[in-house]
């Protein structure tokens, strides 16, 4: 018995794990031509600059041996399709090449800043989430009434306020003023280096060491930076929430359920909410990504020493190595981004087979 | 007077419109008067006609010059002689503000003339002819897509070096994909519609089929689109001041003078405030325009 199950089953489990192969190597070689031509214009980005590059080494007092003995190093005497087979077997390697100021590799300063920025980006996707997808189904339940009209103007404010001038103001606001947070930095400077660097997220990294003091001090530093990028994020989640609520509040099914006796709560939570999942899912995955781009502008502002920070950096002083990696990688998480809910799409979404 | 306006009315909601253009102007009008009913668009469109203003008339209206400096009356607080204050150099706030509203302007306005007939011609050619023309420009414009615009718009202006003119450029590089996108959909869906296939028929080049009949058609709904991205246009470039990236001073953009008022923010809070504030509102306002736009032009979501 169990035995004629299987066979029945299987052919048809072949095919679909078949077919499901087929489609994913299809999807990998979209995935790698994007890939391609993200590098590609990097390397444009990277060859844009105005100014000599060369000079940018030497200084403009180098004569002339020093200059072309430069410019060979760099490779800038090659013809143009070898200098981005050498750039594309270098990034292969890691090797972003070297920061103009301190000689170091790129890649290993990334590594550095990297964690301040996902332990920033992670507390306010987790604030995000948590108030924009309840407001959204909020608004949604209560469309067209006040409360509905509460959240869009909410959101509204929120797409249309300067992230930078917001933390500006809540800096002035809430550490100078009222003292209710730390100012500048991931800590204050006196519990700075105390706790060892294990996981470079410090608030984890305190809780680990047993350190209470240097936890609090990292929470009333993040808890600024934090409100303000999840109010961006807040907006744009709430109103995708209530769109998608919208859309599935309006099925019959919904109908059904109110008319065999489900509850109000149980239909929105158990039935329709249940139903978006998956698309929040989506839309939290990529406005995570999206910190990436608030993080440049609220880091400055909050000398929060992240990859945003580092990248603003090097743009100022016009350091193209490392404008070219940031861009590289930011690209890079992107695309991953949405390969991975797309990915999520077709597990979970029973009607794609 | 009134019952000229009354006949008006009548002719533009009669049911059966005489031409084509009756029908587009009653068109044009239903949009409208949805619009007219959202409280919230039109206090949006009312402060943008208000900037539109304000840029125009600025030298009258202005109190003082954006540029002159007085250093005996720097970081001076908001008062009767400067309603917003000074900053650093003497220089009046409000006067700066009101200055700033025409570079505001002049990058929407531009990057709207750059961005507009570049994915125009990008998303008609790529739905019109498909295959692998197809192929190549929408990959490129995904690419485009995927990344967030401030952060693309930053990299091209650290390539091609800070000020005003790059940060235009840079800007409306990230913002020709979303139009594109549309007009490739836009012509798609024309592309196989009876009147195109007469032009064919007739002996048409299909360059002169994309110009001259698809494009015009796409245009509607690409105005649309940019009018939505406007609010973003002007956070970007605001962004890109704060950052020192965009307009150098002393040019009184409002991104860059946020950027001064972060140096006195401790002690003269209205330096940096203030030029916020006005990027709130604007891009506030745009928001609800293209807000309200949507839903008007959308009569499903009713």
């Amino acid at each position: 018995m169990v035995n004629q199950v299987e066979t029945a089953i299987s052919p048809a489990k072949r095919r679909l794990g078949l077919r499901k192969y087929s489609r994913f190597g299809g999807s990998l070689a979209s995935v790698l031509t994007t890939l391609f031509l993200l590098v590609l214009l990097t390397f444009i980005i990277g060859r844009l600059m105005p100014i000599d590059p060369v000079i940018a080494v030497v200084g403009p007092d180098a004569d002339q041996a020093t200059y072309l003995k430069v410019k060979q190093e760099l490779g800038l005497n090659l013809p143009v399709l070898q200098q981005f087979w050498i750039f594309l077997k270098n990034l292969l390697h890691g090797n972003f090449g070297t920061t103009l100021l301190t000689g170091r590799p790129v890649m290993e300063d990334i590594a550095r800043v990297l964690p301040a920025t996902v332990e920033l980006a992670t507390v306010t996707i987790i604030l995000g989430a948590g108030i924009g997808i309840p407001l959204g189904v909020y608004a949604a339940v209560n469309r067209g009434r006040f409360a509905d009209h509460a959240v869009r103007l909410i959101a509204l404010l929120g797409h249309s306020t300067p992230i930078f001038w917001i933390g500006m103001v809540g800096l002035m606001l809430f550490y100078a003023k009222l003292g209710w947070v730390g100012g500048s930095g991931r800590l204050d400077l006196f519990y700075e280096d105390i706790v060892p660097n294990v996981t470079g997220f410090l608030l984890i990294d305190a809780l680990l060491a047993g350190d209470m003091e240097v936890f609090w001090s990292a929470v009333t530093h993040i808890v600024l930076p934090a409100s303000v990028l999840a109010y961006a994020s807040i907006a744009y989640i709430s109103r995708i929430t209530r769109s998608f609520m919208l859309e599935q509040l309006s099925q019959e099914y919904v109908i059904t359920a109110r008319a065999k006796g489900v509850s109000r709560r149980g239909v929105i939570w158990l039935h329709a909410f249940k139903n978006i999942r998956v698309q929040l899912v989506t839309v939290v995955a990529l406005s995570y990504g999206g910190m990436l781009e608030g993080a440049v502008l609220i880091e400055t502002v909050f000398g929060w020493p992240g990859f945003g920070q580092y990248l603003t950096n090097a743009l100022v002083i016009g350091d193209m190595n490392v404008v070219v990696a940031c861009t590289l990688i930011i690209g890079c998480v992107f695309i991953a981004l949405n390969v991975i809910s797309d990915l999520l799409y077709k597990f979970f979404d029973p009607r794609i087979k | 007077m009134s019952t000229a306006s009354k006949g008006l009315t009548a002719w533009l909601t009669t049911e059966e419109p005489n031409s084509a253009r009756h029908a587009t102007l009653q068109n044009i009008w239903r949009v409208w008067s949805r619009f007219a009913s959202n409280p919230l668009g039109v206090a949006g469109l009312v402060i943008i006609l208000l900037l539109v203003f304000v840029a125009v008339f600025v030298p009258w209206l202005a109190p003082y010059s954006p540029f002159e400096q007085n250093l005996r009356e720097t970081l001076m607080a908001p008062n009767g002689q400067h309603l917003l204050g000074t900053d650093e150099l003497g220089r009046d706030i409000l006067s700066r503000i009101l200055w700033g509203s025409r570079i505001t302007l002049s990058i929407v306005a531009i990057v709207s003339v750059i961005v507009a007939p570049i994915g125009l011609i990008v998303g008609c050619l790529a739905g019109y002819y498909g295959g692998w023309l197809d192929t190549i420009l929408m990959r490129v414009t995904e690419l485009f897509l995927s990344f967030p615009s401030l952060i693309l718009a930053l990299a091209f202006v650290a390539a091609l070096g800070p000020n005003l003119n790059n940060a235009i450029i840079a800007i409306a590089l990230t913002q020709w994909p979303p139009i594109a996108r549309l007009a490739r959909a836009e012509s798609l869906s024309l592309r196989n519609r009876d009147h195109i296939s007469a032009v064919r028929l007739m002996g048409a080049s299909s360059l002169h089929i994309v110009i001259a009949h698809i494009a015009p058609l796409c245009i509607p709904s690409v105005i649309v689109r940019i009018t939505l991205n406007m609010a973003g246009i002007i956070l970007t470039a605001a962004g890109l001041g704060f950052l020192g990236l965009g307009a150098q001073p002393p040019s009184p953009e409002w991104g860059a003078m946020v950027s001064t008022g972060r140096r006195f923010m401790l002690d003269s809070w209205w330096v940096g405030t203030m030029p916020g504030l006005s990027i709130l509102f604007v891009s506030l306002a745009f928001n609800l325009v293209g807000d309200a736009l949507r839903d008007a032009l959308d009569p499903r979501q009713e």
